[in-house]
């Protein structure tokens, strides 16, 4: 028995963390929700160096997956740095694929996923009706009822809370599969998707909590540090407890889908209400304890506190979830 | 990272699941906190150690099986899934019994370790006085050397089942002009019958007289029964408090299987229109296994030798049980109704397995163990970097 990641788990989580602070993830926000894809997209090409995409896709083609623990770590470093982008539905999109079990589909697609040159987006109308960046993403997979298609266009984008998240609903498209595969295929993608937010927002309330740590020792009030005020520090106390009892969660959960295990969907369920939830808490009180400047656009803090709420909804409401965990 | 447990725990936790079948009296034991359910309680402890179940991480040679943390682990699944018996001897084996393993002499081990195991001496803390709860350091009571060990006096107050337990380990200021308030304390031991010890009941919230204060007159302690150095009270009584905050005080164990309980009556009582309820039902049973896979993953580390989740650490453990146990009652409570209020002594309470007692005991839980405003400051100062304020 063993639960704690394992060197090499711990060291890939190091050199994408690393990889990731070198790339001004920022300045790529900024330009992404501006509609420039560019630096957004060199990071991606980054990403898939590291090897990220390759971690959902089957060695069949030309991945080293399907490994939903490893993806939970990596996502987690995606969420610290706040990565634009349809990364969660790229891998999901990669998972569907994968279960739909239709080799030509599969051959067609996967070793693009898994190299990074197909930015993939997803959109499961039964969870909503739009997809993330549907502007940008090539192919834009969409399961309307049993039916699986490729989108040949998509709608005005509309903005999200998110500068980072550009939603548009697709258009139009081809049918790829039909059937009860693609249903089946359909709930196990979203599973990996609820897992991938999950893990993300793990690593956005990482961040502002390291954030709103380092601001508080340094911003004086009444002539000391405000991180010494006692109401300061139980907020962020209990900030920390949040994310500390979520993660063992998120690796639980992706333990449970890696084998196959029958609760798999259950335990996704509990690990993204309470990662959801825990990632808004750290953006609540990163807000509330960077005062006024916490509330500008102009503190890069805010791409992260933007994100947490979306995080929080986006492949499996709280509610949804909550509902799921006791559904046995 | 694999959380799977091996053919040799699945054999161990068979065994210990046949043993409760066979063993966990059919009806509940009447409340430790009276004196018949203390002395009820006291044969079930005799009962778990004659099997050698009583202490299941402690060596052989003191009445336990040596077994891992995970094991123990395993072994209070079991137990609190078995619906067993609540455990009388809990201040000893999980407070003083980690101080005398780490402080103690060989000699404290062989006289304390084995009686303690059998139930037979049942340890009371005597740590809080009427002035010092949160700032502990700040206590009063005074050891005062003598021929062949010290004089104890002083008040001390909150003590647990010290009704009707037989001896105390507390702290004493043995050396009142130490320069700061944690120097100059020693930890030792004393009988509670000793002459010059008075106690006085005191009914808890729910009435049960088990709680106590303690006085002490001039109350005589042999030096074989100090632990660690005089003086180094302090220092000793904090090797304890990681224990009484972390794991071992509040397995998981006994929250997983609070969560069964409380799916099993969300499922008899709940309305699937109540949302609110259903959604705190969910975040309840959420909550034990998020504490169960943190639990699991300490223990991991501390099997592996990576650095358990010790120190500072424990206080996440505790603000987590102690909330997550109050959420698992208020809900049950809620689903029960109009019966939710009902006593579980009450003839018509439809409450299985006391929910009511359960729930007005989780209510001390922020406050006992340290309150959770000072774990707060702790997980702060300590795990955050924050700085020192005024306290
Ligand atoms: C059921 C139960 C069992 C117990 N069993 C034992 C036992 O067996 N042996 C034993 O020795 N003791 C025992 N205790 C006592 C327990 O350890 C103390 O109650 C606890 O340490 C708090 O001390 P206090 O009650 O004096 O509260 P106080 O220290 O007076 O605190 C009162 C309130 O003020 C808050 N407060 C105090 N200081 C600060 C601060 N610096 N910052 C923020 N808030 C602060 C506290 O958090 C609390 O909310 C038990 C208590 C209970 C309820």
């Amino acid at each position: 028995m063993r639960f704690f990641l394992d060197a090499e788990q711990r060291e890939f989580a190091r050199s994408l963390d690393g990889l990731l602070a070198s790339c001004d993830t920022p300045a790529a926000i900024r330009s992404w929700a501006d509609g420039d894809h560019g630096p957004g997209r060199s990071v991606w090409a980054r990403l898939a160096e590291a090897g990220v995409f390759a971690l959902a896709v089957p060695e069949t083609y030309d991945g080293f997956g399907p490994l939903p623990l490893e993806l939970a770590v990596a996502f987690e470093g995606l969420g610290r740095h706040a990565v634009p982008g349809p990364l969660v539905e790229t891998v999901a999109a990669a998972a569907l694929l994968d279960r739909l079990a239709d080799e030509r589909v599969a051959a067609d697609r996967l070793p693009g996923i898994a190299s990074g040159k197909s930015i993939a987006s997803l959109c499961l109308t039964s969870l909503g009706p739009y997809a993330l960046d549907a502007d940008l993403a090539d192919p834009v997979f969409v399961v309307e009822g049993d039916t699986l298609s490729v989108a040949a266009g998509s709608g005005p984008v509309q903005p999200s809370a998110d500068p980072g998240r550009r939603l548009s609903r697709p258009a139009g498209g081809t049918v790829l599969a039909r059937g009860p595969a693609v249903t089946a295929a359909a709930g196990y993608a979203a599973d990996v998707a609820a897992l991938a937010t999950a893990a993300q927002a793990l690593g956005v309330g990482r961040t502002l909590l390291a954030r709103t740590v380092a601001y508080v020792t340094q911003r004086t009030q009444f002539g000391v540090v405000i991180g010494s005020f006692q109401a300061v520090k139980h907020r962020l106390a209990d900030t920390l407890l949040a994310l500390e009892f979520a993660e063992p969660l998120v690796h639980g959960a992706a333990l449970a889908l890696a084998a196959g295990d029958d609760g798999a969907g259950r335990d996704i369920a509990a690990a993204k209400v309470t990662a959801g939830e825990a990632a808004y808490g750290a953006a609540r009180t990163a807000l509330q304890l960077h005062g006024a400047v916490g509330y500008t656009d102009e503190l890069d803090l805010s791409l992260w506190i933007r994100k947490a709420r979306p995080l929080r909804d986006a492949w499996g409401t709280p509610a949804a979830c909550r509902a799921r965990v006791l559904a046995g | 990272m694999d959380l799977d447990f091996d053919a040799a725990d699945e054999v161990f936790r068979a065994e210990v699941r046949d043993w409760l079948a066979a063993h966990v009296p059919s009806a509940p034991l009447p409340s430790l906190e009276t004196a018949a359910g203390f002395a009820a309680h006291r044969e079930w402890e005799a009962t778990l150690a004659a099997d050698r179940w009583s202490v299941v991480s402690w060596p052989e040679e003191f009445g336990g099986r040596g077994g891992s943390l995970l094991r123990w682990l395993v072994f209070e699944e079991e137990y609190y899934a078995a619906g067993a018996p609540g455990r009388v001897s809990q201040n000893g084996i999980s407070l003083l019994a980690p101080t005398l393993f780490e402080n103690g002499t060989a000699e404290q081990r062989a006289r304390i370790l084995p009686a303690m195991a059998r139930g037979e001496v049942i340890w009371a803390q005597a740590w809080s006085e009427p002035e010092s709860g949160s700032d502990l350091a700040s206590l009063r009571s005074t050891a005062v050397r003598t021929k062949g060990g010290w004089l104890l006096g002083g008040q001390k107050t909150w003590s647990s089942r010290a009704a009707f337990a037989d001896r105390a380990f507390g702290l004493f200021r043995s050396d009142p002009d130490a320069d700061r308030p944690h120097r100059g304390l020693t930890y030792l031991m004393f009988p509670l019958d000793a002459e010059g010890v008075t106690v006085r009941p005191i009914g808890r919230l729910d009435g049960k007289p088990a709680f106590a204060e303690l006085f002490l007159d001039e109350v005589f302690v042999p030096d074989e029964d100090v632990i660690g150095e005089p003086g180094q009270g302090w220092r000793v009584a904090m090797s304890t408090t990681g224990n009484e905050r972390g794991l071992t005080l509040r397995s998981p164990g006994r929250f997983t299987a609070a969560a069964d309980r409380l799916t099993t009556l969300w499922r008899e009582h709940g309305a699937p229109a109540d949302t609110a309820l259903r959604d705190r039902v969910a975040d309840a049973v959420i909550g034990a296994r998020a504490y169960r896979l943190f639990s699991y993953r300490g223990a991991s580390h501390v099997l592996h030798d990576e650095g358990g989740p010790a120190g500072a650490a424990s206080s996440l453990n505790k603000i987590y049980w102690s909330e997550l146990d109050i959420a698992l009652h208020e809900t049950a409570l809620d689903l029960l109704g109009p019966y939710g209020e009902l006593a579980d002594h009450a003839g018509e309470s439809p409450s299985d397995g006391g929910w009511a007692e359960g729930y007005t005991f989780s209510l001390a839980g922020p406050v006992y163990a340290g309150t959770n405003e000072i774990q707060r400051d702790i997980i702060a100062e300590r795990l955050l970097g924050l700085p020192k304020g005024r306290r």
